[in-house]
């Protein structure tokens, strides 16, 4: 008899995060972006993606709002905004 | 949703520090990779049974046996034919491996096997409470070095630990920052080019024992580098065979962005031993840059 | 093949046969002759396994909890203070649900320290979840090692095995050991195939956390396992019977049982004494008899049960202490009978030949002599009561 004992790869995508973030999202303006992927490199949810200028985006299923992407952005092509349905 | 063989979906703090570095450190290194991991955030954040949020195989065993785990693996690897086609690479954070976890390390090293040992260092037991280890540096606020009336916090300098592994005449030692992605990713693809025994050591930012915000993880690792507080270095068969040459600044500017280190902010003597750290680093390790024209 | 060999000797050659793939062990004495061979083989090319030399016991433990994970057979070996230094990575292996077997040379436990033989330190171990079987001599420490890769290694089972061979006595004794051959060693064990394991191809998550709302059912997994092995290990002693043609029950052996008025019930190396004695009682028309316990681990409550039921007297020899309370197997022994219809008027609980102290058939003999006055708790034979003072001054 086995009870609880292995977890299957990737099994973490079912644990949507999202719901974590109170105070902001970020917002990607796409205007600026030069593709340089620095946000991609740096996002501790893997939840950043794009393929060339101006595509960038965030999942907001997994975002916790930790704003370094915005922080990181050479361009200043993301802000962090207020998240839905704050004050 | 980018590739990547680290998943969304852990329970890792916002912003935190050691996440971002483990996937920056998975993503180098592949698919083909086995990881071994001790106890601590990162096995705790990214494995809560039943979700795990690695995409490759990976086992968790105690505290301070992952080198000595990750040499069986490696052993087992090696007997099964595929050691020229499967990475090993132990991994632990600062307890796991400079203080409880340094026996196994040692041997681990001192056998040759074919390993990269990965340390986050966020220079503290994060994930039981934030209590010192011995890579806590000089004067920080920990909850088992707190400050008080009389106590300005840890007394001890950090524990060589890259001097320590480079000790054991292994062929690759590096030390890398979450602030510095790219070169952390250039130094595991490195390391893992190479056969033998490899340790890197990547400091990591933790935005709740640091006390800072959860967006300045970057800044905070790039200002510990570029204060000489924490040299980019490589050490290639026993020689210093990189620095990341930095523009010194006043270890003010890293201290001040840390909770941990607010309460030296008044106590210029303090700021001056640690500024002597800084600066015995810079001359050791030569990371001023020369002729640096304005 | 019949050969005079030292148990050490025995046992690694038993295991070169069990081809394991990864050889971790730090020496302690008196394991250590088990390893050295084991390290010569290996440099002589006569065995192809990665023979990995660690700093310690509790890595030792660890890399074959690595190299079992990784879905190659593994071995070690290790005594007393060792066993204790990778007890943290024994329950660790276990829980894991990884078939990692050892040898464990049965000695007693520091302080005071002490290379000679007891059953402290394994005995200490029997809660952690590994299979425990105690050899009488040294050709059933082999057999045992075969039956254990064998019970480990079952799909149903994944369990670690430790087979205890009592140290110096059956580790550097030598004895006449029917050796058996590698086909039918092979005929026996066939090759580990690993029910999940780290591998690349299909990728899992061993050792994760495991809150609240699920560790118990692990442990209940565990522990009905162990109830399963109960059922599976005399059927593997019958396959066993029919390869190597020896006879082994697996969980215990009844000696001179069927009349006997007296049974000693023991583990390990004293159950020859002890069927020597029984031998010379039974020549005078005592009626007497052993129940030797091979399985500690999975305790096989039920038979022993049905072994002693209709047994007037019962005496249970200890080699090791529950310091504090009782003796741990006359307790284990004691509690099989509790609330069933039917149990021996007397059990008696005797402690004897602690740290490497000779048990000579007269101690034997003394133990069946006391054990006909009420039911003695925890008397030690064969005490000095010359070395007892109130004070130390």
């Amino acid at each position: 008899m086995f009870g609880p004992l292995i977890c299957k790869p990737g099994s973490s995508k079912s644990n949507k995060t999202g719901p974590w973030r109170t105070e902001s999202r970020p917002k990607f303006l796409k205007k600026d972006c030069i593709a340089c992927n620095m946000c991609v490199l740096v996002c501790p949810e893997s939840c950043i993606s794009g393929q060339g200028k101006n595509t960038y985006d965030f999942d907001p299923n997994y975002c916790k709002g930790c704003g370094n992407c915005a922080a990181i952005c050479p361009k200043k092509d993301i802000t962090m905004v207020k998240e839905e349905g704050t004050q | 949703m980018s590739k990547t063989l680290f998943a969304p979906g852990h329970t890792a703090c916002a912003g935190c520090g050691q996440s971002m570095a483990a996937r920056l450190v998975l993503d180098a290194a592949g698919p083909n990779t086995i990881i071994v991991n001790n106890t601590g955030c990162l096995e705790v954040f990214s494995t809560k049974y039943p979700e795990s949020c690695w995409e490759v195989p990976f086992i968790h065993s105690l505290f301070e046996n992952a080198a000595a785990v990750a040499s069986g693996v490696e052993s087992a690897v090696k007997y099964l034919g595929k050691a020229d086609t499967i990475n090993v690479i132990a991994q632990g954070g600062d307890g796991g491996t400079a203080d409880i976890g340094l026996q196994a390390l040692s041997g681990m090293l001192e056998r040759g096997h074919n390993i990269l040992y990965v340390c986050y260092d966020n220079e503290a037991y994060m994930n039981t409470g934030v209590q010192r280890s011995g890579l806590t540096p000089f004067d920080t606020n920990t909850t088992t070095s707190p400050v008080g009336a009389v106590s300005i916090g840890n007394l001890r300098p950090k524990k060589p630990m890259p001097e320590i592994a480079n000790a054991h005449g292994i062929p690759y030692v590096a030390v890398a920052s979450s602030g510095f992605g790219q070169d952390l990713q250039r130094k595991v693809k490195k390391a893992l080019s190479l056969k033998g025994p490899k340790y890197i050591q990547v400091h990591v930012p933790c935005p709740l024992g640091w006390r800072h915000e959860t967006n300045m993880t970057i800044q905070v690792a790039k200002a510990a580098v570029e204060t000489g507080l924490y040299p980019l270095i490589e050490y290639e068969n026993g020689v210093l065979s990189s620095r990341r040459q930095i523009a010194p600044k006043p270890v003010e500017e890293y201290l001040k962005l840390q909770g941990r280190f607010k309460h030296l902010l008044n106590k210029p003597e303090e700021i001056k031993k640690i500024q002597e750290i800084a600066d015995n680093n810079i001359k050791k390790y030569g990371l001023k840059a020369e002729a640096q024209q304005a | 093949m019949k050969e005079l060999l030292e148990g050490s000797m025995a046992v690694a050659e038993v295991v070169r046969l069990c081809k394991p793939a990864v050889i971790s062990a730090y020496p302690i004495t008196p394991q250590t002759h088990i390893v050295e061979e084991l390290a010569r083989i290996v440099a002589d090319g006569r065995m192809n396994a990665q023979f990995v030399n660690v700093e310690s016991e509790h890595s030792a433990a660890s890399v074959v909890l690595g190299a079992v994970a990784t879905g190659v057979r593994a071995y070690t070996a290790t005594s007393s203070q060792g066993l204790f230094y990778m007890s943290e990575v024994l329950y660790n292996i276990a829980g894991m649900r990884l078939p990692v077997i050892m040898t464990t040379a049965a000695r007693s436990i520091s302080a005071p320290i002490n290379i000679w033989n007891d059953h402290q330190d394994v005995v200490s171990l029997r809660d952690s979840g590994w299979i425990q079987f105690h050899a009488e001599d040294i050709q059933e420490a082999v057999d045992l090692h075969l039956i254990a890769y064998r019970l480990g290694e079952d799909k149903s089972i994944m369990l670690p095995v430790m087979v205890c061979m009592d140290g110096f006595i059956l580790t550097h004794g030598l004895e006449t050991v029917d050796m058996p051959s590698p086909e039918q060693v092979d005929k026996f064990l066939p090759p580990y195939k690993a029910p999940y394991k780290l591998d690349v191809e299909n990728p899992l998550t061993l050792g994760p956390l495991v809150d609240p709302e699920y560790y118990t059912e692990a442990r209940y997994a565990l522990n009905k396992t162990h109830e399963e092995a109960l059922a599976l290990i005399p059927k593997l002693a019958a396959e066993f019977a029919k390869v190597f043609g020896r006879t082994y029950n697996g969980l215990m052996e009844g000696y001179q049982l069927k009349d006997a008025e007296k049974v000693i019930v023991a583990m390990g190396s004293v159950c020859g004494t002890i069927k020597e004695v029984i031998d010379e009682l039974r020549a005078k028309g005592k009626k007497v008899g052993l129940l030797k316990i091979t399985s500690l681990r999975p305790f096989p409550a039920n038979a022993i049960y049905d072994a002693l039921k209709n047994t007037p007297k019962l005496a249970v020899i200890d080699r090791a202490l529950s310091l504090g309370s009782f003796a741990p197997l006359s307790a284990e022994v004691k509690a099989v009978f509790f609330g069933k219809p039917k149990k021996p008027k007397n059990i008696s609980s005797f402690v004897v030949g602690m740290g490497g102290r000779d048990i000579t058939k007269d101690s034997i003999k003394e133990i069946f002599r006391l054990m006909n006055g009420k039911d003695k708790q925890a008397e030690f034979i064969d005490l000095k009561p010359e070395l007892l003072k109130e004070s130390y001054d």
